[in-house]
């Protein structure tokens, strides 16, 4: 049954991009680095960064932007308009404690979240290595060995790769469960509480966006290992109700990772968006003057939603772009729906005074009712008003 | 959001300020409601920082927690939250009316009238956001299940006295604000949102201070310039110039200034400990109230703002006047606070964790109920809400062109006038379809009959003319009359009554375990400093 | 269990061998409860009215639930259809016009607002809504559960006192029953008010018997997989029928337009989409709104025929053997306007809520996401496009405007996750995309 939950996976593509070469491949890497600025690192790519690509798919600047690897809040801070994000220092404190209590006992407390009482010997190997190969090599050699000794595993903090629009992005689960059959199984700590076994709603999607991820970075390591399988559920472990006690729940990825593994394919088409830009565009937020760079991102479209603002560094920045476009989107996504072929918000005002748009148009027929309707009932209350 | 109200924000777009989404006030306002503004430690949940709390715009009382960790602190914080709120509450349970209700014996099922109290006024919670609801229910459900000394001689971490009441009330209060329409605890950007259109998204729009920048601009400054800077701009110290207005904190607030403070206060707290001599211990406990003293200062600053927009935003509600149905509404407001203070009076237990099947069912059955009584009493009250309904379909004005008397053909015949209507709305009518106007404040019921070839209407008028064969005095509509017909009943149906918890049915999991009251929540020692 | 048999090749001897294990559950087993999935056109009211007739010859005395006035009318005249002298009690609601005035001409069957007048008939039938109201009364030793799927937790609530056991019938590919107020504050509980009465009633009675009708006797083979694998992933179902058994034949000849192109192909393949140019456009999007309108228009001038296994002629398909079904309700009054403005009368044009249940020969469909510059959850819910895609016995003929693949592409995918929610498969998403592009191997594109 399994084979119908790929159905995603299996269905034909819908657009015709060329499948990539390895030669495709590095000229496109290469115009990424020369569109980043040649000396400076690309900023990597997290799990929460890959989960966040679901947030916008629509969004070309963004694409290009993390497939490049430009630090999108460097850039956006030389636009003038910082990101709003932070983290409160309390926050980080009370997650790390967190993090350690749920991992401390050698992995047993772990384990007994996960239902197991008397989990016998808890191996927890030791994940150190130099550099992010070596420790990725560590993490694939841990997981062969916990899958064929058939016990308890708990790997902490591994290290997992994940081929994304050419590049290889590093990502570090909280941690992984290998029990006795080879199921491997990807643990989420979070420090948002579960009160009387409900969490906020919006949080865990997102966690399970990030754990997605995670699953299908293992699952391209289980490929190469005999007897393994990767959980398709996740184990969720969140503070208990008012308490630093943890708790956990299970929940089931199976979307949020169809999600992301069709965003990840599709980041593809970045190859595509570079070719159309531009020579000597550059996103170099170490040499460029903030002019340069405004152009170079103005030469990438947006699709700016007031969603972005949570959810992008460049949110604020897209929002004045959009704003002086006079897009009707910057009200929301919703706005649009009946709006039809109108895009503006002085096309609509014009369509709903009379002043144009065809009559026969039902969305102009209906703004111009709209506008009928409220300035009597306006007119009507200024009416009753004055009585 | 119908496309009238994404009409009227595209004007305050053009307009650069907010534009009118109501004509009368759609919510109580209560003469002397509590404002309430919280504050709450990053990555912590039930770990307050501070508020500001009162019923007087000119005097706040400020009351701060200057070591969220410490779990002492926090309880001397819910404890002075609850001197604040409790007399508040208690000043409106003594104020009563009686009112006549049918009873049914549930042994005999014999029907009787009874006298029962219902509270002249209640209490009102006012919070800057919707944020700051689920907040009132979170301290709601940390504190209702404390014990006390008193409650619990054991309990190792006795909390104070009227703290476990104080979480019933917050959460009623949190779990009324659940229903449509309902005034008991109110969000400051809700209340705004229902009445006014911002050029800006719904999205934006949970931003308290960005919405005022709309609706209250200062000067002529177009809104989207006064909302931008009410959503980013930082002083030199990169302090925002706008404060969240909670209960979650600015990072780079907690960063920068509370935590050194609150650091500082340790220290403080330490060299009160360490002192040896009683001059040290004097200098030791200057510093610790200086160190105590920086810490509320600097909450007040976040709070401060967000507590001046709420009254703000009150103070502009009130120049609306208030919908005509507001106060059958606000009743049942009342009814629900007199409820709750007679469970409290007759010793019930604190609300449990999670509903029963048929207490969840049965508050579900009353939402849908109030939303659709809301929805009706809302266009009923204001001719701007009217409209989005007739855009929809979903209601009609027009002009009475004629009166045609009929009659029914019973052995007593009673009148069934026949109206034609004319309108340039376009409902969605079938043959047969009910339509209601109000008459004297109720509804009077008419079927749709036809279309006449120039579009106008024909409507048969049913009910509400008296019993004698002619039609009583003003019952039916004269022509020329422009009246404002619904497709939608002006009240909704009570739903059916649901069984008894005990009596809960085997598809449903049969009857929840016995209520013997729940247990308080595990303590963890390292909540404790 | 009923599972899909391989073993039994004749979906008649297949679908006998489930009803008749269905039977035996209910009549002579001993869970209280039974729960049968029926896909679309699986005979589930065949089943019902069966079930309905023999726990009455039994002497069981049975309560019929239903979840509108026109259901319970429709069940009502079938069992008088089947066993005219069967004393059938139809409870009704004291509105005025409460039920179907067919019903006046049968003898045996007693209406009252009040159940006590009906007391001690075999049968009694009304809505949940109805039962919900009936109280004091001696429970009825059997119920049966009609579109269990698409009624709602709480109702069942009101109404499981008033019987012993229950047999529960429903389609789960259909629309979920929804709430008008949040109800995200139950969300993951078992008794959730605003989940499905089914899924309640299964978490908390996981070991009731649970059967699928496995044959599909509405869809043609053309459809029967498409539906079967993007909608029921883990409950499949196969048609009827094989190949070759139903056929679309015109006395007219194609004229070559973009219409009657589409319909060749829908006549020939069981499925037509016509697509028109990409385009945002308001829900009544007049030049769709036309081409549905037009597809009609031909389909009835072309003198159209359906040949199936129910008859050795040809029957010629008239207006009332067809459908036009939309997302809006207002998409729907334009298509009718538009029949109308073409001197087409008697063609069913309604949404995808109100068409629930129905069967025609050829439905002509308004992809609920033509034209739309974005996909809303409304837009993307699975049971929509299930619904929409499966009333047909012929034919299916969709129009779209192109573009609707990148829509779904550019779809935020950032649902909140509530915990202890099962996760309903399929997605609408993935169920768009795999409708789609079946569809696109029947395009035509419009040409005005």
């Amino acid at each position: 049954m399994s084979a119908s939950l790929d159905a995603g996976g299996s269905r034909p593509p819908q657009t015709t991009d060329p499948v990539p070469t390895p030669a495709s491949r590095r000229r496109t890497r290469e115009r990424l680095a020369e569109l980043r600025g040649p000396a400076v690192p690309p900023r990597p790519l997290d799990a929460r960064a890959l989960a966040a690509l679901a947030a916008n798919p629509g969004c070309r600047r963004r694409a290009l932007l993390d497939g490049a690897g430009v630090d999108k809040g460097a850039l956006a801070a030389r636009l003038g308009s910082p990101a709003p994000f932070g983290q409160s220092q309390f926050a980080i404190v009370r997650g790390n404690s967190f993090e350690a209590k749920v991992k401390a006992d050698g992995g047993r407390e772990l384990l007994r979240l996960f239902g197991v009482e008397d989990p016998g010997a808890v191996s927890v190997p030791d994940l150190s290595a130099s550099g992010p190969e070596g420790r990725t090599a560590r993490t694939a050699l841990a997981l062969r060995e916990a899958t064929a000794a058939g016990g308890w595993t708990l790997l902490d903090h591994p290290l997992l790769t994940l081929e994304v629009a050419g590049s290889p992005v590093h990502l570090e689960p909280d941690a992984v469960v290998v029990d006795p059959a080879g199921r491997w199984t990807v643990v989420e700590i979070k420090s948002f509480p579960m009160v009387d076994g409900a969490a906020d709603a919006a949080k865990v999607g997102a966690a399970a966006r990030q754990a997605a991820v995670y699953v299908l970075a293992l699952e391209r390591v289980a490929a190469l290992t005999d007897g393994a399988e990767v959980g398709h559920a996740v184990l969720l472990v969140c503070p208990k109700d008012f308490s630093n006690l943890p708790t956990a729940s299970v929940v089931d990825v199976r979307k949020q990772r169809a999600v992301t593994r069709r965003q990840l394919e599709r980041l593809t088409r970045i190859e595509e968006i570079a070719e159309a830009l531009p020579e000597g565009l550059s996103f170099d937020v170490r040499e460029c003057s903030a002019e340069r760079l405004e152009a170079a991102v103005e030469a990438v479209p947006h699709a700016y939603a007031p969603e972005c603002l949570a959810a992008c560094e460049m949110g604020f920045h897209c929002r004045s772009r959009a704003r002086e476009a006079d897009a009707v989107q910057t009200l929301g996504r919703a706005v649009r729906g009946e709006l039809g072929g109108l895009t503006t918000v002085g096309a609509v005002l014009g369509a709903a005074r009379g002043e144009h748009g065809d009559p026969e148009d039902p969305a102009v027929a209906a703004l111009r009712r709209a506008r009928a309707l409220r300035q009597e009932a306006l007119d009507e209350a200024g009416a009753a008003a004055c009585r | 959001m119908s496309l009238i109200a994404h009409l009227a924000r595209m004007e305050a777009v053009e307009a650069g300020r907010a534009q009118p989404l109501a004509t009368v006030r759609h919510r109580h306002l209560s003469a002397r409601p509590l404002v309430l503004v919280p504050l709450t430690t990053a990555g912590e949940a039930g770990a307050p920082l501070g508020a500001l709390v009162g019923t007087d715009p000119e005097e706040p009382r400020l009351l701060v927690v200057p070591q969220p960790r410490d779990r002492e602190l926090r309880f001397a914080f819910l404890a002075e939250l609850a001197e604040e709120v409790l007399p508040y509450v208690d000043g409106h349970t003594e104020a009563v009316e009686l009112v006549e209700k049918n009873r049914t014996d549930p042994e005999t099922g014999t029907k009787s009238r009874v006298e029962v109290e219902l509270c002249a006024d209640a209490p009102q919670l006012i919070v800057p956001s919707r944020a700051g609801i689920e907040y009132v229910r979170l301290l709601g459900r940390s504190t209702r299940f404390r014990r006390t000394a008193e409650q619990d001689p054991d309990t190792p971490y006795p909390a104070p006295p009227r703290v476990p009441l104080l979480g019933r009330w917050l959460t009623h209060y949190g779990e009324r604000a659940r229903v449509p329409g309902s005034s008991l605890l109110l969000a400051a950007t809700d209340l705004l949102n229902r009445h006014w259109a911002t050029g800006q998204s719904s999205l934006e729009d949970q931003h308290l201070g960005a919405l005022l920048a709309w609706i209250d601009p200062a000067g002529d400054e177009p809104g989207a310039v006064g909302a931008h800077r009410a959503e980013l701009g930082r002083d030199e110290r990169g302090q925002l110039l706008c404060p969240p207005a909670g209960p979650a904190t600015d990072p780079a607030f907690d960063n920068q200034l509370l935590a050194p403070a609150i650091e500082a206060y340790d220290r403080a707290r330490q060299a009160v400990g360490a002192a040896e001599d009683g001059e040290a211990a004097e200098a030791a406990l200057a510093g610790l109230h200086r160190a105590e003293r920086e810490v509320r200062r600097l909450v007040a600053s976040q709070l401060k703002p967000a507590w001046d927009a709420v009254w703000r935003a009150l103070g502009l509600l009130r120049e609306l006047p208030e919908g005509a149905r507001v106060a059958d509404r606000w009743t049942r407001d009342r009814w629900s606070f007199t409820a709750h203070r007679d469970r409290i009076a007759a010793g019930e237990p604190p609300q449990p964790r999670r509903d029963d099947a048929v207490t969840a069912a049965a508050k579900l059955a009353a939402r849908e109920q109030a939303q659709g009584q809301l929805d009706a009493q809302e266009a009923l009250d204001d001719p701007l809400v009217l409209a989005g309904r007739r855009l929809s379909g979903e209601a009609f004005t027009g002009e009475v062109a004629e009166v045609l008397m009929a009659w029914t053909e019973s052995r007593r015949p009673a009148p069934r006038p026949l109206l034609t209507v004319r309108t340039e709305d376009r409902p969605h009518l079938d043959a047969g379809v009910r339509v209601y106007r109000s008459l004297g404040g109720k509804p009077q019921a008419a079927e749709f009959v036809a279309r006449e070839e120039d579009g106008s209407l024909v409507l048969r008028l049913l009910d509400r003319m008296g019993r004698a064969k002619e039609p009583a005095e003003g019952t039916v509509p004269e022509k020329g009359e422009r009246i404002a017909w619904t497709l939608f009943e002006h009240d909704t149906r009570v739903g059916p009554k649901l069984p008894d918890p005990e009596d809960t049915p085997w598809t449903h999991g049969g009857p929840p375990r016995s209520a013997e009251g729940e247990l308080p929540d595990a303590v963890t020692p390292e909540d404790l400093l | 269990m009923t599972v899909y048999d391989p073993t039994v090749p004749d979906p008649a001897a297949a679908a006998a061998k489930a009803t008749a294990a269905i039977l035996e559950s209910t009549l002579h087993g001993t869970a209280r409860g039974v729960v049968v999935d029926s896909p679309p056109g699986a005979g589930k009211s065949t089943l019902v009215v069966r079930a309905a007739l023999e726990l009455a010859a039994a002497g069981r005395p049975l309560m019929v639930v239903a979840q509108t006035n026109a259901q319970v009318d429709d069940l009502v005249l079938r069992l008088a259809e089947k066993q005219p002298d069967l004393e059938v009690g139809r409870l009704h609601s004291s509105d005025g016009d409460p039920y179907d005035k067919a019903l006046d001409a049968l003898e045996h069957v007693r209406k009252s607002a009040k159940a006590g007048d009906l007391s001690g008939l075999p049968v009694v039938v009304s809505t949940a809504a109805k039962w919900a109201h009936v109280k004091n009364v001696e429970p009825w030793a059997h119920a049966i559960v009609d579109e269990a799927y698409q009624m709602r937790s709480d109702a069942l609530l009101a109404v499981a006192g008033l019987f012993e056991r229950a047999l529960f019938v429903g389609d789960p590919g259909q629309l979920d029953p929804f709430s008008v107020v949040g109800a995200d504050q139950w969300a993951g509980l078992s008794y959730d008010p605003s989940a499905s009465a089914v899924s309640t009633l299964l978490a908390h009675n996981p070991e009731l018997p649970q059967h699928r009708l496995p044959v599909s006797w509405r869809l043609p083979a053309s459809a029967a997989p498409l539906v079967s694998d993007a909608f029921y992933p883990y409950t499949p179902f196969r048609a009827g029928t094989g190949p070759g058994d139903r056929r679309l034949a015109f006395g007219a000849p194609s004229d070559g337009s973009a219409a009657d192109r589409v319909l060749d192909e829908a006549a020939e393949s069981g499925w037509g989409l016509l697509e028109l140019p990409a385009r945002h456009t308001p829900r009544t999007d007049p030049e769709a709104v036309h081409a549905v309108a037009l597809v009609v228009r031909r389909l009835l001038d072309r003198g159209g025929a359906a040949i199936s296994e129910r008859s050795d002629a040809p029957v010629p398909l008239t207006a009332d053997r067809i459908a036009v079904g939309t997302a809006h309700r207002d998409q729907a009054a334009a298509v009718r306007e538009a029949l109308a403005g073409l001197g087409v009368s008697g063609v069913t044009v309604d949404t995808a809520n109100r068409l629930q249940g129905r069967e025609y020969d050829v439905t002509v469909v308004l992809h609920p996401l033509s034209g739309r510059p974005d996909a809303t959850a409304f837009h993307l819910e699975t049971g929509r496009l299930c619904v929409l895609a499966s009333r047909h016995r012929h034919a299916c003929v969709v129009v779209c405007r192109a573009g609707v693949a990148d829509l779904l592409d550019e779809h935020p995918s950032t649902e909140p996750v509530r915990l202890g929610v099962t996760v309903k498969f399929p997605d609408g998403w993935e169920a768009n995309h795999a409708v789609l592009s079946h569809l696109a191997e029947h395009r035509v594109p419009w040409t005005p």
